[in-house]
């Protein structure tokens, strides 16, 4: 096993590279996925938002109706 | 292409999915075999396992600069509206790809050559190919207008693609210290199997990952695009209605 790691003495430039070049894609990938998480919950909490204010707009509109026929 | 664009995005998730499974797979059988089961070459010794690491990286950074200038050039015709998407997700999957070539070749360079890093053409056309993905990830961020920077992105990207011949080629038009390519479309490849097929499945694993990350950016710029517009209504609204309050 020692002998594997040791990789015939170049084991720090033969594993840097590897755990560069792994760690890298992990990486990115990690910040990829939580940049569209971080999007979609943005998207919803505008979806959210917007029917919110649909509806309050909705009541209001109403709300000057009734007066109006009073 | 705009039926295959409505097919990807209606399985996206799909896709994605086997995609990220099929990386998964390909990257772990590739490891396994290219550090346990692969020989030592009888002139480089264990050094040759960096083969399987910057080999694959080095040519997912020239597919994903095709990537992106094809899909400038369909963006710039005006025809296809995912086209600066795919661009923009595009370049900096491509740039981690060249920085991964850059680095591991410089630590394979050290013991074999003597030298971190020679300008030598391969390695200078390399190097460039990074400037120009770092450029276009600055340029087409650059502007508060996304279709501004979505263009000018495009025409550096461009521009940019004289740069892929010329590193492919370099390596035949200059007396270069980078070795020639070992796997050619004409001749049979110059390496032994038991090292070209880990090559192989680690070439397959960059590129599944390459499809994932690509699937995922685009998810994630095409919310991006959703979120600006329902700003822009949202501040709308607003403006109109305290217009009509204000009366």
């Amino acid at each position: 096993m020692d002998k594997f790691f040791s990789m015939g003495g170049y084991a720090p430039f033969i594993w840097s590279s590897y755990g560069i070049g792994i760690g890298g894609l992990v990486v990115l990938a990690v910040i990829s996925v939580r940049t569209l998480r971080a999007r979609e919950r943005e998207l919803q909490f505008i979806g959210t938002r917007q029917k919110k204010n649909v509806i309050n707009n909705t009541e209001s509109c109403q709300g000057e109706g009734t007066i109006h026929e009073s | 292409m705009h039926f295959f664009t409505k097919l990807a995005l209606r399985h996206a998730r799909a896709l994605l999915w086997w995609s990220s499974a099929l990386t998964l797979v390909l990257l772990v059988i590739g490891l396994v075999w290219g550090l346990f089961f692969s020989p030592a070459d009888y002139q480089q010794g264990e050094m040759v396992r960096i083969l399987y690491i910057h080999a694959p990286a080095a040519w997912m950074g020239l597919f994903a600069y095709t990537v992106m200038a094809v899909a400038s050039a369909a963006s710039l015709m005006g025809k296809y509206p995912l086209a600066d998407i795919v661009a923009k997700a595009s370049s900096p999957v491509g740039a981690l790809f060249t920085i991964i070539c850059l680095v591991t070749g410089a630590l394979w360079g050290k013991p074999m050559w003597g030298a971190y890093w020679v300008w030598d053409a391969r390695l200078t056309s390399m190097l460039i190919l990074l400037f120009l993905y770092l450029g276009h990830i600055a340029l087409v961020n650059a502007f508060d207008d996304y279709g501004r920077g979505a263009r000018a992105g495009a025409i550096l990207a461009l521009i940019g693609f004289i740069n892929i011949p010329i590193i492919k080629f370099s390596v035949d038009w200059w007396n270069t210290l980078h070795q020639p390519a070992s796997i050619t479309r004409v001749a049979l490849p110059a390496m032994a199997m038991e090292m070209l097929l880990p090559l192989l499945v680690m070439g397959l694993a960059f590129k599944a990952y390459y499809v994932t990350l690509l699937l995922v950016r685009i998810q994630s710029e095409m919310a991006a695009v959703q979120v600006r517009a329902s700003r822009l209504t949202q501040n709308n609204w607003t403006q109109n209605n305290r217009r009509e309050n204000g009366r």
